[in-house]
């Protein structure tokens, strides 16, 4: 597709001929997933994870399209019809706790994925338009896990729907109408149940849209790799398949190993036991917390503890948490470093691994946390740390940093010998 | 532009992010948070060794039959278990006979309607029917019990942090509140309508000590005697399997899951290596 030496695909039984004429969908298929899609040979584990989140989507719709058959969108039955799922449907258990613990999988190999791109420069020129794809459907994503969440009607999925859509509330003016809008009522209720049950089937169609616009904009420059060195001929490349199916296959296998783990043994290991409590609008937890996936924005949202002069300090958590992720988008224009790759830039490379992961996790923790007053100071020091990384810190290294010398081709990276290596931007 | 932009934001986040700190900080340091009696006397409770934990583990069934002698005998005097059907005992290795005699001498009766009349009344329960609820309604539980209506115990095994280790450690850890908690918390003391229990989350639970005395309730031949910490164990178990009761075919499936997918990596790994062969020979 992208490159000309890409194989073509060449049908040899009588009926695929006749079906390339008037549909070419194996011919679309072969290209983009194919044998006909030529990529880097160097691509190390980190490259499974786009993969293996559209793993975990179907694992997700599947599961999902069944679970509806059962399940009763109603305020007052909703909860036991989970109940009735989990103990009177034929495999129901499993189809409940594969559905609960593969959005957990379905987060778990994102972050990897996104992280995979922040350290290898994914989101650079001319790859921009696939981060923003990305971004787009972390963001759909994280709408779809928290609407599912409300789904069961538990006591966090409850109290959860509530300080959710009371981050809107914290708007000056319009914020209660927009809230009692989202809601269609005062507070959560049966009317928000059943239009989040609603949407929570609709999106994750829309997110396998996006992907397939992610996947398409992706094969226009073709895949990236970790020297962040183009592809120059076609020495540097194997096709997708099977080179990299079989080397999917592994990941795949991994992936669902982890996931019968959690799944068969561990179901709720994840989940807040508050869930296994019905609904009631008249005793709030005594601790709300929501999905562990949440937790970094989370501890984002209640580090802001004091009003700056009119905007109220609620606010200004509200804009941090959305800001928080709506900075990546602008990620292509503040990292202005040529090398892409996080191996050859010594000075990025410290920052992401002891600045930026410790303090992901350290906000993490915190957002798990009840917010006592050492927890929050803690996640105000790493929330300032979080911003500064990406806003002042990134830029700041593109400029001053001395990158390490890349290697000519990709070829050269994967056979060693390295004569006449000299410092050159990847571009 | 964009860069002058962000420099500006992230100057404003992080700066106003750390004055925000400092001056929590500095309240910490002068004006730290009055420890709480939860704090201070609220335990963690004990990790029992039941027979269902481990990635192999069982129900015991002698157990589970024994916990819900006690469920029947004891909490069902005010607790409802409303996700649980008669015939789900089948699992605890009652036959369909013993079912319907359950069903028949539970002490509640199942809600039905008079055929002359119409009016509310109430019938002898069936195998098909879920267990009855002492109370017909939560007012009525309310006025029951002082106000504080007992909770359903069908998932409370899995509705709290710590799950049957809790149950346990909740039913055998009533005790007089100690003198310390008196001298420096005389208002998280006792009411009287209110028991001390450090297991409870703010120590003080409207449910008296259920399980009291060794030998409340009469075993069978064969079992263990009924100390209140067998009991405790015995009902915690029931109560597991209340909320849990796929936990044994879930293992299974997950065992048999692993042992497969570990074959199937073990293939992909094979066939990764046969197919990149050629080009890994040369590295």
């Amino acid at each position: 597709m992208s490159f000309p030496w890409a194989n073509e695909y060449k049908p040899s039984n009588p009926f695929m001929r006749y079906l390339d004429e008037k549909l070419p969908l194996p011919r679309f298929v072969y290209n983009a997933v194919g044998a006909g899609y030529p990529v880097p040979r160097n691509l190390n584990y980190f490259w499974n994870f786009g993969v293996l989140a559209g793993v975990a989507l179907m694992v997700q719709i599947v599961s999902g399209i069944i679970l509806a058959m059962h399940f009763a969108a109603e305020s007052t039955v909703a909860f036991a019809s989970v109940e009735h799922i989990m103990r009177d449907v034929n495999a129901g258990w499993f189809i409940r706790y594969a559905h609960m613990n593969g959005a957990s999988m379905f987060f778990i190999v994102v972050y990897i994925h996104i992280f995979r791109g922040l350290f290898y420069g994914s989101y650079k020129p001319p790859r921009e338009m696939v981060w923003h794809l990305g971004l787009v459907i972390f963001l759909l994503m994280m709408a779809t896990a928290f609407m599912g969440y409300v789904l069961p009607w538990g006591q966090m999925s409850f109290w959860g729907a509530k300080v959710i859509t009371g981050l809107f509330g914290a708007l000056p003016v319009i914020g209660t109408p927009i809230q009692t809008w989202l809601l269609g009522g005062f507070a959560p209720d049966n009317a928000a149940l059943n239009r989040f049950f609603s949407l929570h089937y609709l999106l994750p169609f829309v997110i396998l849209g996006v992907i397939i616009l992610h996947i398409w904009a992706l094969h226009i420059p073709g895949s990236s790799n970790p020297t962040g060195v183009e592809v120059k001929d076609e020495q540097d490349t194997v096709p997708f398949h099977p080179y990299y199916t079989a080397k999917d296959g592994v990941g795949v296998a991994v992936f669902f190993l982890v996931f019968a783990g959690l799944l068969f043994f561990a179901p709720n290991f994840l989940g807040e036991p508050d869930n296994y409590v019905q609904a009631n609008p008249l005793a709030t937890p005594a601790n709300i917390v929501p999905e562990w996936y949440f937790w970094p924005f989370y501890a984002i949202l209640r580090a802001f503890t004091v009003d700056f002069l009119f905007i109220p300090a609620k606010l200004l958590g509200v804009l941090a948490m959305f800001a928080a992720i709506l900075l990546l988008f602008f990620l292509p224009w503040l990292d202005t470093s040529a090398v892409r790759s996080g191996h050859y830039r010594p000075l990025f490379r410290k920052f992401f691994w002891f600045g930026l992961i410790p303090t992901i996790a350290i906000l993490g923790y915190c957002g798990g946390s009840h917010a006592t007053d050492g927890i929050v100071l803690i996640s105000q020091i790493a929330s300032a740390y979080y911003f500064a990384h990406f806003l002042i810190i990134l830029p700041i290294i593109a400029r001053v940093e001395t990158p390490k010398p890349l290697p000519t081709s990709i070829t050269e990276a994967v056979l060693g010998h390295a004569p006449g290596a000299t410092l050159q931007p990847a571009e | 532009m964009i860069r002058i932009g962000a420099f500006l934001v992230g100057l404003f986040f992080s700066g106003w992010l750390l004055v925000s700190a400092t001056m929590g900080a500095f309240n910490f340091v002068t004006n730290p948070a009055a420890p709480t009696a939860e704090h201070e006397f609220h335990k963690k409770p004990e990790p029992v060794d039941f027979s269902f934990n481990g990635p192999a583990g069982k129900y015991d069934r002698a157990q589970l039959q024994r916990g819900l002698q006690i469920f029947k005998e004891v909490c069902s005097a005010c607790h409802s278990l409303k996700y649980v059907s008669f015939r789900d005992f089948k699992d605890l290795g009652y036959s369909d006979g013993q079912i319907k005699t359950i069903a028949q001498t539970w002490p509640a009766e199942a809600p039905s309607i008079n055929p002359e009349t119409g009016e509310a009344a109430t019938r002898k329960p069936t195998p098909a029917d879920k267990i009855p609820a002492p109370y017909p309604n939560e007012v009525a539980a309310r006025a029951a019990n002082n106000n504080a209506a007992p909770p359903d115990l069908s998932l409370m095994a899995k509705a709290r942090h710590g799950g049957p280790d809790y149950i346990h450690a909740l039913l055998t850890g009533y005790q007089a509140p100690p003198a310390e908690l008196k001298k420096k918390f005389p208002e998280a003391m006792p009411g009287k309508t209110t028991h001390y229990n450090p297991y409870f989350a703010n120590l003080n639970l409207a449910m008296p000590a259920p399980l009291t005395t060794d030998g409340q309730v009469t075993y069978g031949e064969g079992a263990p005697k009924p100390t209140v910490d067998q009991m405790a164990k015995d009902v915690s178990a029931f109560l597991m399997w209340t909320a849990e009761p796929k936990l044994e075919n879930r293992k299974r499936a997950g065992t048999a899951a692993v042992i497969f997918l570990l074959v199937f990596f073990g293939l992909c790994v094979g066939a990764y290596k046969n197919v990149w062969a050629d080009k890994k020979a040369h590295a």
